[in-house]
């Protein structure tokens, strides 16, 4: 290994090209992401509590699971010296002999020779620190945690399910253990200068904040940050600090996906992010809890709208066998878990037919057996299919009879038995999809130069061709088969129709087509009323008011109520009570007895304490007709009575008595000079038309 | 009736008079009342009540009984019955005489009734008032008994059969009142009508001037029936006096129930020119030029939405004596969408002159398109629906614009795999309606398709073939659509231009084929069954075309093409299998079978004839088994190779096999198997028409001794006449017809045998008697040639044809059976309510 001759492409986390086609150009995963950072603020309201004694801001950081947490960025990673082919960077770019051992150039595009780093979650925006509260939607939204929980000051609690805790454990533990086992001593920092990246080519000089970018968490960091979350299940309500609740529900992606409900008594917000509707092996997905929201927050849809992932999968086996029949190995680069588990089911469905009974499949991961295990075990978290697979008593996964039958065989790395084992023609799964780091890469340097064999990428978050750029020239055949089973925007149409929210709001990107394609009017959401969309580091109001605060009425006070029927059906009673407010509760409690004026000095202490409890004004209610009114002042003997309308309401005007009497809705006026006796007797006739309590 | 049944029908009537004896089974009335119809159509009906009073009791019964206490399935049954008596005047004067009708079909009748509630019962009304009215005493009866005003009442009924029964009786009677005015017309220019007839003229009238769209429904609904089914003159006069109305309902907005309307003008239209036809001087209806139909025809065409108007148009296009102005008209409606399609995606929209005569009403088109993803879709399926009707039609427009239709559904399909980007904001709205619609994507395929019999400019072709080549490819592409690519990429390989080999290599088709074979073979390797099935079918359907083209076979064997379908054979979903069969069938036939690396063609062919007895032997699923039996009849009716280097072992081989087979198909294809071989070795059947011409024969037939000896060596008498009694009729049918033709051909034989040697038959009829009987492991000894001559003479193998000729339910379906099991049902229904106490 030579390390000053290690490149790799710098990869500004393209996810999601989305053709085969490399000419067509692709809405790469970022977009969504710049755009998609928001946090809802529930301190707004308009019920103002005076003096909580516990106070609490709660935050909730709900991101969209295409932001910089859920994928950390693939700054440059590469530490087999045997793939380098290229050259140094410097001789065709002169000026750029400061940073020349940094930049390498390979078949025409620059790469950086450097330590992987990864690119932080916002920072400047919020202040982690004063976050209370993250909800994690599945196990890929989770990769940053260790960031956030041990380099921020955050002190607030965690909260995911099960699987997305254990499955995201085994992303990280499998991250870690690729970067750490091949070390590399320095990070490449002087192309960061921005006076020299905006000089450099695409991509790297469109690489954002460059200079938050960090190296790899450890191990220890990853066990510190996963001890935080606290685990929850699929429609828990959880408090939060009285204020909010908030509940997950399946969302029908991965194992343990999680969209999010929360709710204070008189509001609902979901939170909809990586769902999906097909029927593969989570728990499906969970609409019906989704109605009545006042707002539906919308995210983490399909990178790819135009693949069919059943059509992809066709591809996926029709290529595999193909190239197997051929004589050729098939490497496919894929995290060790989510889709892998749906491929592996359809291989084994399929490999008979076509044959294939004798093609050896490898899973190599430092992780592959916890992965496989792992799925097994979570019943509850699987499609009722699968779920009623358990009682008989089966594994719910078809892989564990691939397995049985040394049809797939898995292991932690290369090194050791694979290396006893491996027979080809034969097929791969193994990590790190990037092909910057991993296993993959031997793979991709021992089959690469063979046309025969065939690299099929699965895993949508990265585009294949930036991908197998510092692997160019290349005589091995790629087959681009992205298989991605979130919404996409038919499902979208649908959830909406069904689920009816107020409101929704969504990123920028959804609401219009993507530019490579702007005649696909249908790549869009398309609802009634339009969505509320948002761009990167915008800080949205959400379209609600909160006008009313549920407060609970103490028995005994309420026993002393009595109640007054005004119209058929509604009564109302006046209350004369204490309310008592701790966090974000709010209880009325009877008044304290006035104490007996024993004497002056201890009745004015009792007076400051409680509120003066002196009998009361009777309430008013009701309307006052007009003419019926004006009949009566007749009888009564007022003449000359005028009436005027206002935009309010009427003017009744006695000429005579130079007096006036505003009628409007709320209030009645009476409007006379120093005739107290006649502004009495008026009062006494408007109070004739309204009831008392 | 037959003595037998006329003994059991006082208990069948019993039986139905009985309230407490519940008829399980509706069939079994309604084949009653069958059975009574053609007793009555073969004889005096006034005779059969009197012969058998307890016909006319059980009508009296039924009336007597308070009608709460009848069944409603009797109810019904009775009024059918009824007016199947009264059909026959005499008939129907003698049950007036008892005022019999007037109770079951008069006001005070089941109209009254509490189970008049129930559809069924006024189904029954209906039917037997249609089935009484057939003579002017009935014409005066339902005028007298308010029968008429009850029926308009129920052409709004909420049942949809009752609805329409109604609605057809009305014209029955209608038709039936105008009998025997149809030769005055000129009677009727006044108001001549005859009084029944004027009540529903008058009553139609009054409905097409409604506001209700219900009523105009009703009325445009028996005008249709009218001219569907009358073509007389009176429906001259009828459309002279109505036509107005139906032009004026034209004006209303929006237009009340337009496709009744529609309906209604075709009906009338098309009842021309049959009249033509059949009398050979002009319809009636369309005598004057001032009928006013084509105006109207015009002014709907015009007026309706796009999707209403479409049927309008093909109708109209499909009638033989249209003027060209309203034909030109009618075509301008349904290619109007195509041409919206062209136009939005900026495509030239064909010759100038088509697009002049769409521009009209074209705005609408482009509404309805662009209002609703449902609305582009249906109308766009709709309009490539009637065209593909219209495309083989000898009535299709003489300019038939086939670029322009060719290049509409080439655009769709793009549109449908969202691979276009047009320009304007119509095309991007029309690619989000279709993008992925896979509705439309059959439709433009199967229209596609048709197209392919049209002459299509080169550089076109090459479009098509690039659509059909994107859609095969596509991921996306359902199984469903795939068929349909497979099925219209293979109509324009074939009918584009001649083979391949005689092409330029220019033209598209050789140079498709090699894009074509990737995407075959990827096909081949789908992981869902159905993509792999129709690949097989059209790769099988393709070399049956193709397979002696030098180009064709040189990309075929270039490919991994016949290895994978020969590793089909071993699919785990049992319709691949059989598609497999017949594909390697075809394939080895033309000796395109894979080679493979390590064997020779002998060692492949000898594989594959193994594979097959393989798959024929073992395999659960009689699909592959009837693919493999079909395959190896054709192998020897062509005199395949490998089956002609042994034919025999070939045939020894496969007939234990056969025979033994579960699957009647598979043993009838055995049957048909050995007719080949038959053929081939004693000849041909005399042919049935003298004036066939027949090859001469290569070589003549082996001396038919041993021939027989032969056949007998092959087990062949002994699968024959195990079939004989096979319990699958079409088996013993062809078991039959062989050893008829066997028969007839060991005639000349049959004076060689002794009188002496009859004593071994004896064996044989016994044996074959056990067989008949179901005892069929009864072995057969080993038959000599003798034995079989003697056996085939001694059988009666005519009347035993002309047995198995009949239907097998013969037996069950005579009157005197039916009787049986209803009197039965009843029998065992009694039975289980004892068994309940």
């Amino acid at each position: 290994m030579v390390p000053g001759k290690t490149t790799l492409p710098m990869m500004p986390l393209g996810r999601g090209a989305r053709r085969k086609n490399s000419q067509l150009p692709r809405r790469s995963r970022r977009q969504p992401a710049e755009t998609g950072r928001r946090f809802l603020d529930l301190r707004s309201g308009e019920v103002d509590i005076k003096h909580p004694k516990v106070r609490h801001e709660t935050v909730l950081p709900v991101r969209a699971p295409n932001l910089t947490m859920q994928y950390p960025q693939v700054q440059i990673n590469h530490h087999y010296a045997r793939l380098w082919t290229g050259h140094d960077f410097y001789p065709q770019f002169p000026s750029f002999a400061t940073c020349s051992k940094e930049l390498k150039e390979c078949s025409g595009h620059v790469f950086v020779d450097s330590v992987p780093e990864f690119c932080l979650p916002e920072t400047e925006l919020i202040d982690l620190s004063t976050v209370d509260v993250i909800l994690i939607s599945n196990y890929h939204c989770m990769m940053a945690l260790p960031y956030i929980t041990e380099h921020t000051g955050f002190t607030g609690t965690v909260y995911a399910t099960e699987p997305t805790v254990q499955i995201g454990r085994l992303l990280m533990e499998e991250l870690v253990n690729f970067i750490e086992r091949v070390p590399k001593a320095q990070s490449a920092s002087l192309w960061k200068n921005k006076d020299i990246q905006r000089l450099l080519p695409s991509p790297l000089k469109d690489a954002v904040e460059v200079s938050t970018w960090r190296r790899c968490y450890t191990m220890q960091e990853v066990n510190s940050a996963l001890s935080k979350i606290q685990l929850v299940g699929y429609s828990q309500k959880i408090e939060l600090f009285g204020a909010v609740q908030v509940t997950p529900l399946s969302s029908g992606y991965a194992l343990g996906s999680s969209n999010w409900i929360i709710q204070s008594h008189y509001e609902k917000v979901s939170y909809v992010s990586g769902s999906s509707l097909l029927t593969t092996h989570p728990q499906p997905m969970d609409q019906t809890s989704l109605k009545n929201s006042d707002v539906l927050v919308l995210t983490g849809l399909t990178q790819i709208p135009t693949a069919n992932p059943d059509g992809m999968v066709g591809e996926f086996c029709s290529n595999l066998a193909l190239t197997v029949r051929n004589g050729g190995n098939v490497l496919v680069p894929c995290y060790p878990s989510g889709v892998i588990y749906d491929l592996l089911e359809c291989l084994y469905q399929y490999i008979d037919s076509a044959g294939l009974s004798s093609i050896p499949f490898y899973f190599i991961s430092p992780v592959a057996n916890s992965s496989l295990e792992f799925s097994q075990i979570f019943a509850e978290w699987l499609c009722h299919n699968k779920q009623s697979k358990v009682y008989l008593p089966e594994p719910p996964f078809p892989h564990a009879e691939l397995i049985q039958t040394n049809k797939l065989k898995h292991y932690p790395s290369i090194h050791g038995d694979f290396s006893n084992d491996f027979r080809q023609p034969c097929v791969v799964f193994t990590g790190h999809p990037s092909l910057r780091f991993g296993d993959v890469v031997h793979f991709m340097e021992l089959w690469g130069k063979s046309s025969l064999n065939t690299v099929i990428f699965t895993e949508p978050d990265f585009s294949y061709l930036e991908a197998l750029a510092p692997y160019q020239p290349l005589a091995m055949k790629c087959i681009y088969c992205p298989i991605d089973t979130r919404l996409n925007f038919i499902q979208v149409s649908k959830l909406l129709k069904e689920v009816q929210p107020l409101h929704v709001v969504c990123p920028e990107q959804y609401t219009q087509p993507p530019p490579a394609q702007s005649h696909r009017m249908d790549l869009m959401i398309d609802c009634q009323p339009p969505p509320m969309s948002y761009r990167r580091a915008e800080v949205l109001a959400l379209p609600f008011k909160r006008r009313y605060e549920k407060i609970e009425i103490m028995p005994e006070l309420a026993d002393s109520l009595v109640p007054m029927e005004i119209k058929p059906g509604i009564s109302l009673a006046t209350v004369s009570a204490v309310l008592h407010t701790k966090d974000n509760k709010h209880v009325l409690q009877p008044p304290p007895r006035p104490a007996q004026p024993t004497s002056g000095k201890k009745r004015k202490r009792v007076s400051d304490d409680v509120p003066d409890c002196q009998v009361l004004k009777p309430l008013l209610s009701g309307s006052i007709p007009v003419e019926q009114f004006v009949q009566t002042l007749e009888k009564h003997g007022f003449s000359d009575i005028k009436v005027e309308d206002t935009a309010k309401g009427h003017i009744v005007l006695l000429q005579e008595a130079e007096t006036l009497i505003q009628i409007e809705e709320d209030s009645t006026h009476i409007i006379c000079d120093n005739d107290e006796m006649l502004r009495v007797r008026l009062r006494d006739l408007v109070l004739k038309f309204l009831q008392k309590f | 009736m037959d003595p037998e049944c006329a003994r059991l029908l006082p208990a069948l009537c019993a039986v139905l008079a009985d309230p407490s004896q519940a008829v399980a089974d509706d069939t079994c009335l309604e084949k009653l009342l069958d059975w009574f119809k053609t007793v009555t159509e073969a004889g005096s009906s006034l005779l059969l009540l009197q012969e058998n009073p307890c016909l006319v009791d059980l009508l009296t019964h039924v009336l007597d009984l308070k009608p709460q206490n009848v069944s409603p399935r009797v109810l019904s049954f009775s009024l059918c019955l009824a007016g199947t008596f009264a059909a026959q005047e005499d008939c129907f004067e003698y049950l007036q005489q008892g005022q019999l009708l007037l109770g079951l079909f008069g006001e005070a009748g089941p109209l009254s009734w509490a189970a008049w509630s129930v559809p069924i019962v006024r189904s029954g009304w209906i039917r037997g008032l249609r089935s009484l009215a057939q003579h002017p005493s009935a014409l005066h009866f339902l005028g007298d008994s308010g029968a008429v005003d009850a029926l308009f009442s129920l052409q709004g009924d909420s049942s949809l059969f009752v609805a329409s029964a109604a609605s057809q009786l009305l014209v029955h009677i209608l038709a039936l009142s105008m009998q025997g005015k149809a030769a005055g017309s000129s009677s009727l220019q006044g108001s001549a009508w005859p009084a029944c007839a004027q009540k529903i003229v008058d009553h139609v009238e009054a409905c097409l001037c409604s506001t209700a769209a219900p009523q105009v429904t009703q009325a445009l609904n028996v005008l249709t029936t009218t001219f569907g089914r009358c073509h007389n003159p009176w429906t001259e006069v009828l459309w002279g006096q109505l036509g107005p109305l139906v032009a004026h309902l034209l004006e209303n907005e929006p237009i009340p129930a337009a496709h009744s309307l529609v309906d209604l003008l075709l009906s009338v239209a098309r009842s021309g020119p049959r009249d033509m036809a059949v009398g050979g001087s002009s319809s009636p209806v369309f005598a004057s030029a001032d009928c006013g139909l084509w105006e109207t025809t015009a002014r709907m065409l015009s007026c309706l939405s796009p999707s209403q108007a479409g049927p309008l148009a093909l109708g109209t296009l499909k009638l033989q004596n249209c003027p060209q102005a309203l034909r030109s008209q009618a075509f301008g409606v349904l290619l109007q969408p195509l041409v919206c399609i062209l136009r939005a995606t900026a495509q030239a929209p064909g010759p100038p002159g088509v697009l002049d005569e769409t521009t009209e009403g074209s705005s609408m088109t482009v509404d309805t398109l662009l209002s609703s993803k449902s609305a582009c879709v249906g109308l766009l399926c709709q309009t490539l629906a009637h065209l593909e009707e219209l495309q083989p039609l000898p009535q299709r427009p003489l300019h038939w614009p086939q670029t322009l239709l060719v290049e509409a559904a080439v655009i769709i399909l793009k549109l449908c795999e969202g691979s276009v980007a047009p320009s304007s904001s119509e095309g991007g709205r029309l690619c989000g309606a279709l993008a992925g619609c896979v509705r439309v994507q059959r439709a433009a395929l199967d229209f596609l398709g048709t197209l392919s019999q049209g002459a299509t400019s080169q550089e076109l072709m090459l479009q098509v073939f690039a659509v059909l080549l994107e859609t095969l490819e596509s991921p996306a592409s359902s199984p469903t659509v795939l068929k349909k690519a497979f099925q219209a990429t293979l109509r324009w390989l074939l009918d584009s231009s001649l083979p391949p080999s005689s092409l330029d290599l220019g033209l598209p088709a050789p140079l498709f084929l090699k894009e074509l074979f990737p995407v075959l073979q990827k096909r081949l390797c789908s992981p869902c069954w159905e993509v792999r099935d129709s690949a097989l079918e059209f790769l099988t359907h393709l070399t049956a075309c193709w397979g002696g083209e030098a180009d064709f076979r040189e990309v075929l064997l270039a490919s991994e093409v016949p290895k994978l379908t020969w590793q089909l054979l071993r699919d785990p979903e049992s319709y691949v299998r059989a598609s497999a069969v017949t594909a390697m069938g075809r394939l080895s036939s033309q000796g395109l079978q894979a080679a493979s690396e390590s064997s020779g063609h002998l060692e492949v062919q000898q594989g594959l004839v193994g594979e097959l007895l393989h798959i024929l032997s073992v395999d659960s699923e009689g699909f592959p088994r009837r693919a493999v039996a079909r395959v190896f009849t054709e192998w020897l009716r062509d005199s395949h190779a490998d089956v002609a280097r042994d034919t025999e072992w070939f045939v020894a081989t496969v007939l234990p096999m056969v025979s033994r087979d579960l699957d009647w198909e598979v043993r009838a294809q055995g049957l048909e198997l050995v007719q080949v071989f038959l053929a081939q070795t004693l000849g041909q059947s005399s042919p049935h028409c003298p004036y066939v011409v027949t090859l001469p024969k290569a070589s003549p037939p082996s001396p038919l001794p041993e021939v027989l000896r032969t056949l007998c060596q092959l087990q062949v008498f002994d699968f024959a006449f195990r079939a004989l009694f096979d319990c699958d009729r079409p088996v013993a049918q062809k078991a039959c017809d062989l050893l008829l033709f066997l028969k007839d051909k060991t005639a000349p034989c049959s004076g060689l045998q002794e009188p002496g040697e009859s004593s071994d038959v004896t064996s044989v009829e016994a044996t074959l008697q056990r067989w008949q009987a179901g005892e069929q492991g009864q072995p057969l000894s080993t038959l000599e040639p003798k034995e079989v001559l003697a056996a085939l003479r001694s059988m009666d193998l005519e009347g035993l044809q002309s047995r198995l000729a009949e239907s097998s339910d013969h037996v069950e379906k005579s009157p005197q059976s039916l009787l049986q099991d209803v009197l039965a049902t009843v029998a065992v229904l009694e039975e289980n309510v004892a068994d309940c106490y």
